[in-house]
């Protein structure tokens, strides 16, 4: 227990859904073949990640960003463009890493400062606007950074699909599947650490913030620095996850790595899942990212059928391309209706 | 005191010139920069009209903040509402707008900004009473929900529309230029600035001459007081919030003329130009958004002639200047 930093899941139902999600995710390479179900464990698991992180701001600080996804995005740019500039190898991954992370720390050191002082509202205006002069920003800078094409480049050969380690239980082992447990492995020690955090008296602190700012600056702690300083740990975790995510895709772009609908998906999954509860970001991105690739084709024929019968209006909404409109009144719904999302849901505590 | 002093009226409070006169010192900074003063004029008197159409978009949401502290993030929706109207009112009208006559013109103009501001207003409307009410007075789900609002209206335009640009011009009179020896201004953009500016005088003239103006500007600097004294303040905020979606369909009909295309995403980026806008100004201030406005369109238009590769990034950077200078914008309100 002491690896989950003593805050198991509440219940039956949900140890038993995390459990499952958890240990499919970690045999994933064993129970499906193709590359398709390995490419959407690594999405959840970079989603997961990268939720979990907006949730210590969103759900246990109250605070609401818009520039998550940069921290992402400058994490994913980082490696990316390291490798890009001195080819495959672990140098330029650390070299990538480390600045990435000092990079997307000091940003938000910055921004932090600037703008934490005040309203809650006032930090999601300027990040909203910080986070979309970043995005035009990477791609005018098409000299450094690719521009809207992004950037393809080499990673170690270790975590190449050409790199054959032989078989194991009938599966065969090779880069690819290395290079999924490299995502694993880090997004789940990563994952531990959120965990850490928010159940040391760091997290308690935030929540009592949370709750009641003015109480907590009267009981003598200093909201803005720990405000400040959970957004600079938000972002180096963000960052971290965007490297990871980079060196699966072996390819680094606008669309990939900051585009503004990651940050809604981000929200989406945070606000499903369950705000203020890491476990719920775990739910979330599995629930998210499967419906994102099953799902879709659902929807598809629902519209296929409305072309049918020759509503074409009808026909267009419901285009797949569409689904993000169901998914902001899935959204709505979840705020009124379920405000503690899945993890409230299914909560049992005693 | 006297007893004479009773009866004469409060002490005006002290207005502040400074920021007011900021739009004038950036000028007077940029001028010796851009050199040609032609070019200098023709860049200002185009700030000038983008900042009217700026204003119109920025203002309603400004003053809605200010009463209720309900920030809608589903604002820049009803900007790209407004200019999809636009292009559904103008087709039918494509003879007048085409024909050789300033007066059918300009009917034409009317009729597309009035259908422009009437779809927002009443969609503003439906976005008040059925999202908004239940969240009154909680902050993290305000924004969560507009976002959600904004999600769905801006998919249902995709879904309507099709994702594809849809170009649309300004009715006949209104294509080509004034020139004044080597001074251009477009004509459009002169007709932009005097409808902009009639928005933003009956503004001045509703909130500072009508006794509803003195209930919302009183609910801006203190709501309990307001609903203390007995005035029903959420009827008011459903009034101003109507007003100002109204508003930002209206911008964004006159928006789609200025740029000659209509997308959806358009909402998203407009959305960011009024959030600075705003937060300049002082969140609440109609005064404080009107200076703002000229401010960020003056910036971005000598950025843009200057250093076209700074020219998106010029109005963030305008932001943190301002906000290292005045923390709490050009002219804050209340206790904000």
């Amino acid at each position: 227990m002491n690896l989950l930093s003593h805050d198991a899941p509440r219940g039956w139902p949900l140890r038993l859904l995390i459990a499952l999600v958890a240990l499919t995710l970690a045999f994933t390479p064993f129970l499906f073949s193709g590359a398709k179900p390995l490419a959407v464990a690594e999405k959840i698991c970079v989603m997961a990640l990268l939720a979990a992180s907006y949730d210590l701001l969103l759900g246990y600080s109250g605070i609401v960003s818009f520039a998550h996804v940069m921290f992402f995005g400058i994490g994913s740019y980082g490696v990316g463009l390291a490798l890009y500039a001195f080819g495959p190898g672990w140098g330029p991954i650390a070299l990538g890493l480390v600045v990435g992370l000092a990079f997307a720390v000091a940003l938000a050191l910055v921004i932090g400062l600037l703008s934490l002082r005040v309203q809650a509202i006032f930090f999601a205006m300027v990040t909203l606007a910080i986070a979309y002069a970043f995005n035009v920003l990477a791609s005018q800078l098409s000299d450094i950074t690719g521009g809207e094409d992004g950037r393809s480049f080499q990673i170690p050969e270790v975590l190449k699909p050409a790199f054959k380690l032989g078989e194991l239980l009938g599966t065969p082992i090779n880069g690819r599947t290395l290079a999924y447990y490299l995502v694993f492995a880090a997004s789940a020690v990563l994952f531990l650490l959120l965990l850490r955090v928010v159940n040391s008296p760091f997290g308690r602190v935030l929540q009592a913030i949370r709750e009641n700012p003015f109480r907590a600056e009267a009981l003598g702690y200093r909201t803005v620095v720990h405000r400040t300083l959970a957004t600079c740990l938000a972002a180096a975790i963000a960052a971290a996850a965007g490297a990871l995510n980079a060196i699966w895709l072996r390819y680094v772009g606008p669309d990939t790595a900051l585009s503004s609908s990651i940050q809604i998906d981000v929200l989406v999954i945070v606000v499903i899942g369950g705000m203020g509860t890491l476990y719920g970001s775990i739910l979330g991105a599995a629930l998210f990212v499967i419906a994102e690739n099953y799902l879709q084709a659902l929807i598809g024929q629902l519209s296929q059928g409305a072309a049918d019968l020759g509503l074409a209006r009808l026909a267009q909404v419901l285009h797949p391309d569409r689904w993000l409109m169901w998914l902001g009144l899935m959204f709505i719904l979840a705020v009124y209706f379920a405000p503690s999302g899945i993890y409230g849901k299914l909560r049992r505590d005693r | 005191m006297s007893a004479t002093d009773v009866g004469a009226a409060l002490p005006r409070a002290k207005l502040e010139i400074l920021p007011a006169l900021a739009p004038v010192i950036v000028a007077a900074v940029a001028a010796p920069f851009i050199g040609s003063f032609s070019t200098f004029a023709t860049l200002t008197l185009a700030s000038l009209a983008m900042g009217m159409m700026i204003f119109t978009m920025a203002s309603g949401l400004t003053l809605a903040f200010g009463m209720m502290d309900i920030l809608n993030f589903g604002h820049g929706a009803f900007i790209a509402l407004g200019a999809y109207v636009a292009t559904v009112v103008i087709l039918p009208l494509t003879a007048w707008a085409d024909a050789d006559s300033v007066g059918l013109n300009l009917a034409v103009f009317a009729a597309v900004l009035i259908g422009a501001a009437v779809v927002s207003g009443l969609l503003g409307y439906v976005f008040e009473r059925v999202l908004i009410v239940p969240v009154y007075g909680q902050h993290l789900k305000q924004i969560l929900i507009t976002i959600g609002g904004s999600i769905v209206i801006e998919q249902l335009l995709y879904g309507l529309f099709g994702p594809a640009q849809i170009p649309i011009s300004p009715p006949a009179t209104f294509h080509g230029s004034f020139t004044f020896g080597e001074i251009a201004i477009e004509k459009y953009r002169a007709l932009a600035f005097v409808v902009g500016f009639a928005v933003f005088l009956g503004q001045m003239l509703v909130l500072n001459r009508t006794r509803i103006g003195l209930l919302i500007r009183a609910g801006v600097e203190n709501r309990e007081m307001v609903e203390a004294l007995g005035y029903r303040i959420d009827r008011l905020f459903v009034g101003v919030f109507m007003a100002g979606a109204a508003l930002a369909g209206l911008g964004g009909a006159m928006w789609s003329f200025y740029r000659g295309q209509v997308q959806a995403s358009m909402g998203g980026e407009l959305l960011v130009t009024v959030f600075i806008v705003i937060i300049i100004g002082g969140l609440g201030s109609v005064g404080g958004c009107f200076v703002a406005s000229i401010l960020v369109a003056l910036i971005a238009n000598y950025a843009g002639f200057l250093v076209p590769k700074l020219a998106l990034v010029s109005n963030i950077l305008a932001m943190v200047v301002v906000l290292l200078w005045r923390p709490r914008g050009l002219y804050p309100v209340g206790g904000r």
